[in-house]
């Protein structure tokens, strides 16, 4: 029975390995390429772990001298400018989107629906095409090459999202204890911020995690909207590795990495909550 | 009702807001203008700075921020900056494929007037080639450059050649020997993948072969007798296993990193691929790179044809928006100056007809290591630099074009019925549709 | 059920009492919707405003441009033409094969997970990475893996001696989008496991091991058992994915630039070229409203299909 049982083990175990050779097999490549030297990185047959490996391109991001060319140089700005962009979207998203969550779910009243329905409609344009109008706008309030067009553009997109995850969230909290709070004498405010948020955190972060994700991946709106230094974010940067004519490829492998890290440590930080949030969100409701 | 009145009215208060908050009043003082051009070709986006250092100390009174973005995206960024008032840009980089769509558009400002005599006279009259249009000129030319024949002499020594290959006919020869004897197993690399360079190279080849992308009235010819050859003959190249087949997933950038790690023994490219096949943190064939003159067909030696290349420069533009018109084209002057060339000239080669002669040229030839052999290589293939069609609609087109080539080099469509859409769609959009 | 739910929250709402409780209620929610209102309104309204206005005019790109009406010309234009209709069968090609890849192997992914292999806190975190590498860094690293000459793929492939020459991956028209495929679900099939790993993490136990006494296999008991549980879960996963995998751009300009011969053009990517390249603005904008009715009619589709009434 134990001898059984201790196979069946091994058996799962087994199948984690292809699962995890398929998620870190282009990773580990990305890390390698990363340390090569270009003309390493063009070498046949090739050498899946460089023969001479070399920190130089990260040095040249992270403690950029004169010599080297200006893109890796102003790669850690930008990594810095999505931070900040990326944090603040997070941050509004969750401090006003969680208020109009709530209003839409728990609190009937007349234009409830059409609010819903207009909320979710706006996710549906392709980012694309709104690109002229927004460019429009924001130029004329004087607010190209500054990170805030690019907050307040991300966050046209972001709120919806997290809007209607949070409504979701919300939903899971058993009526009750809201019944029983009103009961207690509670006012609306009062049971938004004392019962629901509370219980939600672990869906909040959640919601916080995928508002970062998706500000910090945009590409399109931030290369349109910025080109100095004083907003340019992480994927900017990096689609500037390739110029017309010559690849940076070493470079760009290093600063994917790079771009790549904050995300993964938040993930890794918040992973607990992220679970447990999705839970309570996706089954119950 | 109320409550919706009450909302408008929060709204309009936050536009005003953030209005009031955004818009500061007009700075008394010096004037600041926005320069938009790509980084990593020509200058390095560093040596740019210094010239905008060193003319904003000559002139104290304007101030010049420059932006930098990849190619691709410089024509995206020019359209929506242009959609703004004021611009977002005082002047941009015009690529040699674009001036007809802008001047249809109206976005750049007619500049003949301003044109000094000694510009006119002083800068190679095909730099304006990208900028001139009926006789006006609507924009200040920077950068000259043309795609060149390169060829590793290593692998044609070992396989017995001792000169480049003249026609390309002669140049299949070679490719055959090269790969028989294993020294490269596809000898030859292009730039063929689903983007603006697969056009260049078309050129170069069509002009190769006595063709044209118009005839006299302005109708298609490149689905001629005469085109539909080339196309036929790239393919045959592919299929015989002479070129490379990633050539039609491959941009320049890969023709060059298949060409600097050995692998093709032909490349065909603009002029950045020499310096780089020479700096040994890239490329593994130092010093093994070498010019020729770009090869042409048989029939188009026969029609007359010397010599055939494509002209990829590019010029600065002042928009016709700007407010600052004077004090643009000061900069871009200074820019394309005369002695802000020669300084850079180990960089880029400048547009100076005086620096190819006498001294200047000696000069010239030793500001670095690759330029005695760039500036003979410069000045005996950019005479047959073609243009491609200056037609307003040319995006589109040369999005079709595109199509049709890569359809007939994956077999999708024959040579012929490839070329013939794109021509149909040419003519749609000729027709204004 | 979460979407219907969210969508009719009378559903959910307190017993009604007097009409000033109401009233004010009401007027709280206006208070907490008000600075989101603003801020999706100020900002997406008019641009999406305007957007549709310029779906109905014939707009060349440019300065002092005569815009002529046509009405639903643009629209109509569009649904004759056959690159279009080509290009929405792309698009519909990959949302499905990638959502329904991501569907499965996220099943797979974490059912394993959940039955607690050694390891599976690690594999959970790893999940994570895939996910949080941005779009482009995604693009780029495919890119060069699938690269002719220099690629990981051929030089795995290669030294595994399952082929004997490089092959020009990218070169070949009909594996191109399978390859932005690959790329894509590696990307986000990470979050669908996530998602569906919580859900079965919620599961009660009970039902299970009830059906396990009865007799009923491991495969019978995640058929009939988990699978069903799991159906919000999947639905909530499968819009999300879906509406976003239609509207892809990012990942195939990047890789292929929309090659080869146009077989990795998507609807958006279209969209782009006809809006920035062509300068066809109205074209473009025309192009994004039947993006929009595509994307709601396959929401609606799916609400359709797979909302069943919870089931206890």
């Amino acid at each position: 029975m134990r001898y059984g049982k201790f196979l069946n083990k091994l058996l799962l175990f087994l199948l984690t390995i292809p699962v995890l050779l398929f998620i870190f097999g282009p990773i580990l490549w990305l890390f390698s390429a990363s340390l090569s030297t270009q003309v390493e990185l063009f070498s046949v047959p090739m050498h899946w772990i460089p023969q001479h490996p070399t920190l130089q391109n990260y040095l040249d991001i992270l403690f950029p001298t004169l010599a080297v060319s200006s893109v890796p140089r102003t790669f850690a700005t930008a990594i810095l400018n999505s931070l900040k962009i990326a944090s603040s979207v997070t941050i509004i998203c969750i401090l006003i989107g969680s208020l109009a969550a709530y209003a839409l779910v728990r609190i009937p009243f007349k234009f409830n629906r059409a609010i819903q329905l207009g909320i979710l409609g706006t996710r549906m344009i392709p980012e694309v095409s709104l690109v002229i109008p927004l460019f429009i706008l924001a130029s004329s309030l004087n607010l190209i090459n500054t990170p805030i067009v690019l907050i307040i553009a991300y966050l046209s997109f972001a709120l919806p999202f997290a809007i209607w995850m949070m409504a979701a969230f919300f939903q899971t909290v058993p009526i009750e204890l809201e019944e029983a709070a009103r009961l207690d004498g509670c006012s609306r405010l009062g049971i938004l911020f004392r019962v629901i948020m509370p219980i939600s955190i672990p869906g909040l972060i959640s919601t916080a995690m995928f508002v970062f994700l998706l500000a910090w991946d945009e590409f399109f709106y931030a290369l349109i909207f910025t080109s100095t230094l004083a907003a340019k974010t992480a994927p900017v940067a990096i689609a500037e590795f390739i110029g017309r004519y010559a690849v940076n490829i070493t470079g760009m492998m290093a600063g994917g990495i790079l771009a790549a890290l904050p995300p993964v440590i938040l993930g890794l930080i918040f992973q607990r909550y992220i679970v447990s949030g999705m839970t309570a969100g996706a089954v119950k409701g | 009702m109320r409550t919706f009145h009450r909302i408008s009215l929060l709204i309009m208060a936050f536009i005003l807001a953030v209005g009031v908050v955004g818009c500061q009043p007009a700075a008394t003082g010096p004037v600041t203008i926005h320069v938009l051009t790509m980084d990593q070709a020509g200058l390095k986006p560093a040596e740019i700075d210094q010239i905008a250092r060193d003319f904003e100390a000559q002139n104290p009174d304007i101030k010049v921020v420059m932006e930098y973005v990849g190619y691709d995206y410089v024509h995206d960024k020019i359209v929506t900056g242009m959609a703004a008032k004021p611009p977002a840009y005082d002047a941009a980089m015009v690529d040699v494929i674009w001036p007809d769509e802008f001047i249809k558009s109206g976005y750049l400002l007619d500049v003949t007037s301003r044109i000094t005599p000694d510009m006119k006279s002083g800068i190679f009259p095909a730099a304006f080639n990208g900028v001139t249009r009926n006789g006006k000129v609507y924009g200040v030319p920077w950068l000259m450059d043309v795609k060149y024949f390169m060829y590793n002499q290593d692998m044609l020594t070992k396989a017995g050649f001792n000169a480049p290959p003249k026609t390309w006919d002669e140049l299949v020869e070679q490719a055959k020997v090269i790969k028989q004897k294993s020294i490269a197993e596809f000898p030859v690399i292009w730039s063929w993948n689903q983007k603006e360079g697969v056009v260049c190279d078309f050129t170069v080849l069509l002009f190769g072969n006595g063709g044209t992308f118009l005839d006299a009235s302005g109708k298609p010819a490149f689905n001629n007798d005469k085109g539909v050859q080339v196309l036929t003959w790239m393919k045959k190249t592919i299929d015989d296993g002479l070129t490379n087949p990633s050539s039609v997933a491959s941009d320049e950038n890969a023709v060059e990193a298949d060409f600097m790690a050995g692998k093709s023994a032909f490349a065909v490219n603009w002029l950045f691929q020499y310096s780089d096949s020479n700096d040994a943190t890239k490329s593994q064939i130092v010093g093994k790179a070498a010019f020729a003159p770009m090869p042409v067909f048989a029939a188009g030696a026969a029609a007359g044809v010397k010599g055939a290349s494509v002209d990829g420069s590019s010029a600065f533009g002042i928009m016709s928006t700007t407010p600052y018109p004077d004090q643009v084209f000061k900069f871009l002057t200074y820019l394309g100056s005369n002695e802000v060339q020669s300084k850079f000239s180990a960089e880029m080669l400048p547009i100076w007809q005086n620096d190819f002669v006498g001294d200047p040229l000696a000069k010239l030839q030793a500001a670095s290591l690759s330029n005695p052999v760039t500036v003979p290589a410069f000045k005996g293939q950019f005479p047959y630099a073609n243009e491609r069609p200056t037609v307003p609609y040319y995006n589109e087109a040369s999005s079709a074009l595109q199509l049709a080539i890569q359809e007939a080099l994956t077999g999708v469509k024959t040579p012929q019925a490839a070329l013939d859409d794109a021509a149909a769609k040419w003519v749609q959009l000729a027709a204004g549709k | 059920m979460v979407t219907i739910s969210f969508m009719a929250p009378e559903l959910n709402s307190l017993p009604k009492r007097r009409l000033t409780l109401r009233q004010q209620d009401a007027r709280i929610a206006w208070l907490l919707i008000i600075p989101s209102l603003v801020v999706i309104l100020g900002v997406a309204l008019w641009p999406i405003v305007s957007t549709l206005i310029l779906s109905f005019f014939n707009s060349p790109t440019g300065l002092n441009q005569t815009k002529t009406f046509v009405g639903l010309g643009n629209y109509l234009d569009m649904l004759q033409d056959q690159t279009f209709w080509e290009t929405i069968g792309r698009t519909l090609y990959f949302t499905v094969v990638s959502v329904g890849l991501e569907m499965l192997l996220g099943l797979a992914i974490a059912q394993l997970i959940h039955s607690h292999p050694w390891g599976w806190k690690f594999l959970r975190f790893a999940l994570i990475i895939p996910w949080a590498v941005p779009t482009i860094v995604n693009g780029a690293m495919w890119r060069w893996i699938y690269s002719a000459d220099f690629g990981a793929l051929n030089g795995l492939l290669m030294q595994l001696g399952l082929i004997k020459h490089y092959v020009p991956w990218l070169s070949l028209p009909d594996a191109a989008m399978n390859l932005v495929i690959v790329a894509d679900v590696w990307h986000t099939m990470p979050l669908v496991a996530l998602i569906l790993q919580a859900a079965l993490a919620t599961q009660p136990q009970e039902l299970d091991e009830a059906a396990a006494v009865d007799g009923a296999n491991a495969f019978q008991r995640f058929w009939s058992i988990r699978l069903p549980l799991l159906r919000p879960a999947i639905l909530v996963a499968l819009i999300l994915r879906s509406v976003d995998a239609f509207r892809v751009f990012d990942i195939s300009y990047i890789i292929t630039s929309g090659g080869p011969a146009f077989k990795t053009v998507t609807i958006t990517y279209l969209t782009y070229l006809n809006t920035f390249s062509y300068g066809k603005q109205g074209t473009g904008a025309a192009l994004s409203f039947l993006i929009s009715i595509f994307t709601i009619i396959m929401a609606i589709i799916y609400i359709r299909f797979l909302y069943r009434p919870e089931e206890s």
